[in-house]
């Protein structure tokens, strides 16, 4: 009886934390088989324990190639998602002016769109065009569809903004640039920040857009893609691992910092 | 869609504002738009109009594609692929089912129940987003493998048995069948769901629950009456967050079903990149596009959250 009211007053926790577990077991699955043997070309069963993989990350053809190649797309359609949804987004949180509406919803619409609606239609446009397929135009359609998630970061950080703050730097007679600089960009940083990260992410994993526009490039979720057919190399788990540890520890350090930096505020 | 990204609100609310301010240089605005809004109005709505024209041309890829008003492709593609229409809704729906009711207990979990552990497992929720999600699905191959441990499990327990008499699984198989696809969304889009519903529970005062509990209210009397309507529009972008992109995806479908199992995104690929006839593929991506509208604007309708965006 004891344990049916334990359970019962434990049961969100206990079907969270399954839930985490189904969430978790295929990446602990990817690490378990990074470090496998495989006998032939698939590595879908477990063989024998080997470190083979980690100590040559990159001894599969075109392995590093793609991934070189998708951290390249990354930076770079972050770099201009950024740039422009920023842009936006001050625009539609600072400014009154018509079209507002269809400017909202012509930012929604991409992200309510399923990717395949989206790449198809561009490949489309980049046939009629005449559009020689390849790392400009993955570039192209990754900042289009980056763009949106970053006006929403962006725009709920400034919305979120007391203009009393900018008021305040123009009282004490700072000009637009010098408040813009030392005042709002600050403070509108951390949105920037994670509209850049999201973007960058989104990026990188990105394969039904890129799968339609890269003719015959090859970017890392491109990779993955062949070689499920081909047969998977071991690597491809090596890879998957150490991106997980990296963005684990990313968010662990930028966490730590943050709440260094808040109780020294504070 | 805002709630995936919104900001935690300021301790101090800022000052209430009706509308922005008229700043100087009424022309500022529209050169900040000017860039960003040209990029999606040239690789974003341009192109769905190409793709409108496409869907209405005949013709051939050696002698060139003509509008001529074909609307009988819409009726050839419909009649043609209607049971990979019909799927693709009932997995995806199937998938958004699963993710609320396995993504609410760990938003819930996260919300109020976490303590001290509650940054720990939110970056474990997010974490996964930076590994490739095609290498995450390629180890579902493995999980479910035949004769794996998870299919060794469900066999003895004889669950499948009652899956193939539904038609979901194939003998001791589940690798290659429905079970196996839907498994696949559900995990992929799982993240999509906890987010909009952990912000949204985040956002409930915790004194509500308490003043619910002094009137005598049960546990679940509490959830039912309080916590769960709060969380509706979590629930909402939640869901529309989930079954939108499930509906499209044919990742899934391809590395975890089989011939059978093929959604309407499978079409569109091979329509589009193997098949090479560009007038059915536009007209079966602008059907999905119209169908997923109708579905989310009646969804919304419902609901009676408008204010999503």
């Amino acid at each position: 009886m004891a344990f049916v009211n334990w359970f019962k007053r434990n049961l969100v926790v206990i079907a969270g934390l399954f839930t985490l577990a189904y969430l978790l077991l295929p990446n602990l699955i990817v690490t378990v088989f990074s470090f496998n043997k495989p006998n032939g070309r698939f590595n879908y069963e477990w063989q024998q324990f080997s470190t083979d993989a980690w100590k040559d990350p990159c001894g599969v053809a075109g392995l590093c190639g793609s991934l070189s190649l998708s951290l390249q797309i990354a930076f770079w359609a972050m770099l201009g998602a950024t740039a422009l949804g920023t842009a936006i987004a001050f625009a539609l949180v600072r400014y009154r002016f018509r079209a507002r509406g269809a400017i909202n919803s012509l930012i929604f619409l991409p992200m309510a769109m399923p990717e395949v609606v989206m790449a198809a239609s561009l490949l489309t446009l980049f046939l009629n065009m005449g559009a020689q397929l390849g790392f400009w135009t993955v570039l192209i359609a990754h900042i289009m569809f980056c763009l949106s998630f970053v006006v929403t970061a962006v725009k709920a950080r400034v919305l979120s903004m007391d203009p009393r703050l900018e008021q305040a730097a123009q009282d004490l007679y700072a000009g637009p640039v010098q408040t813009f600089v030392r005042v709002t960009l600050p403070i509108a940083a951390p949105g920037i920040a994670a509209g850049a990260l999201l973007a960058f992410a989104l990026s990188f994993d990105d394969f039904i857009i890129t799968n339609f526009n890269a003719g015959s490039t090859v970017t890392f979720p491109m990779f993955v893609w062949g070689s499920a057919q081909r047969g998977t190399p071991v690597q491809i788990n090596v890879v998957g691992t150490a991106m997980f540890v990296i963005a684990v520890l990313f968010v662990l350090t930028s966490m730590v910092i943050g709440s260094r930096r808040k109780r020294r505020t504070a | 869609m805002s709630t995936l990204t919104e900001a935690p609100p300021p301790l101090s609310p800022p000052a209430p504002r009706k509308r922005p301010p008229r700043k100087r240089g009424r022309w500022t605005p529209y050169w900040l738009l000017l860039p960003g809004i040209l990029w999606l109005v040239v690789f974003f709505a341009a192109p769905m109009i190409y793709q409108a024209s496409t869907s209405v041309q005949t013709g051939s890829l050696e002698e060139g594609y003509k509008v001529t008003w074909h609307f009988v492709t819409y009726w050839d593609a419909l009649s043609e692929y209607w049971p990979q229409f019909l799927r693709s809704v009932a997995y995806a729906a199937s998938a958004t089912v699963l993710c609320l009711l396995l993504g609410y207990p760990l938003a819930y979990l996260i919300a109020f129940r976490a303590g001290r552990w509650r940054n720990l497992i939110m970056i474990l929720v997010i974490a996964p987003f930076f590994t490739s999600f095609l290498i995450r699905t390629l180890a579902w191959k493995t999980i479910l493998a035949d004769g794996g441990p998870v299919v060794g499990v469900l066999n003895t327990l004889h669950v499948l048995d009652v899956t193939s008499w539904l038609g979901w699984t194939a003998g001791d198989r589940v690798l290659a069948t429905p079970l196996a696809v839907v498994c696949g969304l559900t995990y992929n889009f799982l993240p999509f769901m906890i987010l909009p519903l952990y912000t949204s529970l985040e956002r409930i005062d915790g004194r509500l629950h308490e003043a619910a509990g002094d009137l005598y209210a049960k546990p679940s009397t509490v959830f039912r009456k309080v916590t769960f309507p709060l969380s509706m529009p979590g629930v909402v972008s939640g869901t529309l967050l989930t079954f939108i992109p499930a509906t499209g995806d044919y990742v899934n479908a391809s590395l975890l079903g089989s011939a059978d199992t093929g959604m309407i995104g499978n079409v569109i690929q091979s329509q589009f990149l193997r098949v090479l006839d560009y007038p059915t593929a536009a007209a079966l991506s602008f059907i999905l596009m119209a169908a997923i509208l109708a579905m989310v604007t009646v969804y919304i309708r419902k609901s009676g959250t408008e204010d999503l965006v």
